[in-house]
């Protein structure tokens, strides 16, 4: 490693960075803490390095160093970070601004949030080349126009005149590609470029930042959680746990032959085996020909949407983003009261508006949401959280209510000690399930659980999983489980309803359902989910029977 | 533009005519309510009740009060904001000039008001919370803390009395030369600049760091911008809207509450005749000011929103 100063071709070379951020937490003097230890990595050029871990493994971290940058506080306090041969560290802020947008650029996660809404698309794309003076505008916009058109973006010449309000997510993140590409530099961050969008447009987006990263030559530093994406675009890929390095090595002998123990369980597939169980004589919410839309829109959200759940088995709501999933579940708990069809529970009708249901139809229906942080209220503690519905819908309170908590928070695997605990002191994970102990308090049949495990790192969510199938097992509850996740879908359905643009376009039990032959739709989305395979991409995108809806 | 735009600005505009009618009947009951009779008003203590009741008679004060109203209203749309009772001179002839130079006041105080606090206010972002940003922060703020006869005579004492650059008394006249004219406001434009500066310089700091939160500002950061131009290009335009609306406001304040600074100056603006009129008990020139007065700030308010609107390229480029 000594002598990589002198290794020609060699980019970038990482030596013990160690990054440190102070916190503040509530009621203690701040303290410093150490982000990344000690973590050295090298790239060529042209190649691309894969970086993955679970969130707080410092990747982002990671990769912004290697622009001088840190998000919030975030310092770097030692090693070394050689770019084209010198330390950038040493640079100062001027050398930082000269690098960014120039050597490195950056493509954000969203870039429906990365793009500013006051400008047009392509004063943005230009605007590091022009401000480091690499190319004049004319120049700088034909380049761009050459991007977008590598980018496969729809109408190159003039999407350029758009705002960022203007065009599809996915179609943004390919504009945020070529924005990076523009200034022609040697080294691009992507941080999760792909984890917000649908599978379904997610395929396409990796095979266009594929392309490009091929055909100009540049590096790259890939950020994801997700194995099977960076499977496909890196040569190299370094596994991260804690800020420290756990695995670093070729792409093949990552996914094949893990060393770690760490790596080896993000590399299993972790399928729940969830025998099918057959649904029962009759559903106890049945769901008719639901229509629905939003304000007086013309636009229906929900044409004739019809299904059934049954006691305590799971119906999964597959789709990608748009596809009415979760209007299905406001529709159901009565916050969008339907233009047409009806809601039946326990053989009659529910009311349609949420205002003109009894509390106990309020009761049997409850919900969990994606976001467990926003869900909960932040100055009350998981005690009060947890004990709200019990005093609510069963007016117990006092050590009675004590003792229900307590057994609760033992259902959810977390300790009696959680009680006096504020939400902003648990983990994600932690979070998630205090949300599901407040549903299960109200004893409800139903549970709708909108996208609960998507903003969860994957071991995590496969915990929260395994606790759901298990509670169903205890508590004979029903879930409407939403997801755009088929793997997640397969570990915990009975049955499936496959849902594209409001309509339900594939019903009935989960072995029919993933079982051929398939309609186009399905057959998009089940081939859309990345596959931990070397050259899975390419075949997929070969194999395609209709496009993606998001481009 | 397009039709939603017109759409939204039409509503605003609509809705600012109504406010301005629901103002003008407040204005005419609140004048109705007070105590007092104007024929008593005008004749004295020692009128005959027969004069009295010509004078009724002859002003329209026998005619229900809804008939008065539409009456006054109709003179008002016609540009006949009635007869000063104390004076006898017709109100929109004695009230154009002093318009005028109310106008002409906060017009010069709003040039210099409003580019100073949104420069102080991307300087403060700029440097936040680092001792240039306190500094700032400070003296804006305690220049709008001090009452502003205080700053006034302050102003006075030391560009008047002392120092003797300024005039402390803001005489105008008709044919006056813009030079000498400038010169006469310069210690109440002073005074009206130090009093509104602070609030809107606060406004943009605070609008503009509530933006510096966003990814767009770490795109251009990460573009290799320097902090100043990130803040005046990303930041900035997304920021305008509350901007524009404090900004108004402000404006909005220098017309209608610059009564004290008119005072301490003996400046020949609106706010002294309000004041002169207010102590004569001239209902017909309180109720024109105050319908004036009325008519600017929702004007102002009127044009902030329309900002707003125009500055939204989500509403101005529809999908």
């Amino acid at each position: 490693m000594a002598d990589s100063k002198a290794k020609p071709g060699l980019l970038l070379d990482i030596r013990n960075l160690r990054i440190e951020a102070t916190v503040f937490p509530p009621g203690e003097p701040p303290k410093n803490i150490v982000l990344v230890h000690d973590v050295s990595l090298t790239l060529e050029k042209g190649k691309v390095l894969g970086l993955i871990g679970e969130s707080g493994a410092g990747k982002s971290t990671i990769g912004l160093s290697s622009m001088g940058y840190g998000r919030g506080g975030v310092r770097i306090t030692g090693g070394e970070v050689i770019l084209n041969g010198r330390d950038i560290l040493k640079g100062g802020k001027d050398g930082f601004r000269k690098l960014r947008g120039r050597e490195v650029c950056y493509v954000a996660q969203s870039a429906a949030a990365a793009f500013n809404p006051a400008h047009r698309l392509m004063d943005q794309v230009v605007e590091a080349t022009l401000l480091h003076g690499t190319a004049t505008r004319a120049e700088a916009e034909k380049r761009a126009v050459a991007l977008f058109k590598k980018l496969s973006l729809p109408n190159p010449e003039t999407i350029g005149e758009r705002f960022p309000h203007q065009v599809s997510g996915g179609q943004l993140q390919r504009v945020m590609t070529a924005m990076a590409l523009c200034s022609e530099p040697d080294l691009i961050v992507f941080d999760e470029p792909t984890t917000a969008l649908d599978v379904t447009t997610q395929i396409d987006v990796l095979a266009a930042i594929k392309d490009a990263i091929r055909d100009t030559h540049v590096a790259a530093l890939y950020i994801t959680h997700d194995l099977a994406v960076v499977a496909q675009v890196s040569d190299e890929i370094m596994v991260l746990r804690h800020g420290r390095l756990v695995e670093w090595g070729g792409t093949r002998q990552i996914i094949k032959e893990p060393r770690q123990e760490y790596t080896n369980a993000l590399v299993s597939v972790h399928e729940i085996e969830h025998a099918e169980q057959k649904p029962g004589m009759t559903p106890f919410l049945s769901v008719k020909n639901v229509t629905a839309a939003y304000g007086r829109s013309h636009i229906k959200v929900l044409k004739n949407v019809s299904v059934d759940i049954y006691p305590g088995q799971t119906l999964a709501v597959v789709g990608e983003s748009g596809s009415g999933k979760s209007t299905l579940a406001r529709a159901i708990t009565g916050l969008l009261p339907p233009e047409q069809g009806t809601v039946t529970f326990d053989g009659r009708p529910l009311a349609n508006r949420l205002a003109d249901r009894l509390k106990e139809d309020l009761r049997q229906l409850q919900m969990i949401y994606q976001m467990a942080d926003v869900a909960m209220n932040p100055r009350q503690t998981v005690g009060t959280i947890i004990g709200r519905p019990l005093e609510f819908y069963f007016g117990i309170r006092g050590r009675e209510r004590d003792k229900r908590v307590a057994e609760l928070l033992d259902k959810i695997e977390m300790g009696k000690g959680f009680s006096d605990r504020y939400p902003a002191e648990l983990s994600g994970g932690q979070k998630q399930r205090v949300c599901i102990a407040r549903s299960l308090a109200a004893k409800p049949k139903l549970i709708i659980c909108d996208e609960v495990t998507s903003a969860l790192d994957p071991l995590v969510a496969h915990g929260i999983l395994e606790l759901l199938l298990e509670l169903q097992k205890e508590e004979n509850v029903a879930y409407l489980f939403i997801t755009h996740d088929l793997a997640t879908v397969k570990s915990i359905a009975d049955s499936i309803a496959v849902m594209y643009r409001g309509e339900v376009v594939r019903y009935g039990p989960k072995s029919k359902v993933l079982a051929p032959p398939f309609d186009a739709y399905t057959d998009l989305l089940l081939s859309s989910v990345p596959e931990m395979e070397i050259g899975w991409l390419e075949k997929a995108i070969k194999g395609r029977r209709m496009a993606s809806a998001g481009n | 533009m397009s039709s939603p735009i017109l759409k939204l600005v039409a509503q605003r505009v609509a809705l600012g005519i109504l406010l301005l009618l629901a103002v003008s009947v407040l204005i005419f009951a609140g004048t109705q309510i007070l105590p007092g009779d104007v024929a008593q008003a005008i004749l004295g203590q020692s009128a005959t009740p027969e004069s009295l009741a010509n004078l009724r008679e002859q002003l329209g004060l026998n005619q229900p009060a809804y008939l008065r109203y539409f009456h006054w209203l109709g003179g008002v749309l016609t540009g006949d904001l009635g007869t000063a009772m104390s004076s006898g001179q017709d109100i929109a002839t004695s009230i154009k000039g002093r318009l005028w130079n109310t106008l002409f006041l906060a017009f010069w105080a709003a040039i210099v008001a409003v580019p100073l606090a949104i420069i102080l206010g991307l300087i403060a972002v700029r440097y936040r919370n680092g001792w240039v940003d306190k500094l700032i922060s400070g003296l804006a703020l305690a220049s709008t803390s001090f009452p502003e006869f205080f700053i006034g005579y302050v102003l006075v004492y030391f560009f008047a009395v002392k120092w003797q650059i300024f005039p402390g008394i803001s005489t105008v006249y008709d044919g006056m030369p813009f030079g000498e004219r400038m010169q006469a406001i310069a210690l109440p434009a002073t005074a009206l600049t130090l009093v509104v500066l602070a609030h809107m310089m606060r406004m943009t700091r605070a609008a503009i760091l509530n933006v510096m939160q966003s990814a767009y500002v770490e795109t251009a950061e990460l573009k290799g911008l320097s902090a100043f131009n990130v803040i005046r290009k990303h930041a900035f335009p997304n920021a305008i809207a509350p901007i524009i609306n404090v900004v108004m406001l402000n404006l909005a304040y220098l017309i209608v509450g610059v009564v004290v600074v008119e005072v301490i100056f003996v400046y020949p603006g609106m706010g002294q005749y309000l004041v002169d009129h207010v102590t004569k008990r001239d209902v017909p020139v309180v109720q024109a000011v105050g319908l004036i007065f009325a008519a600017v700030y929702i004007s102002l308010n009127i044009i902030a929103d329309i900002a707003a609107i125009v500055a939204n390229p989500r509403l101005r480029h529809p999908k």
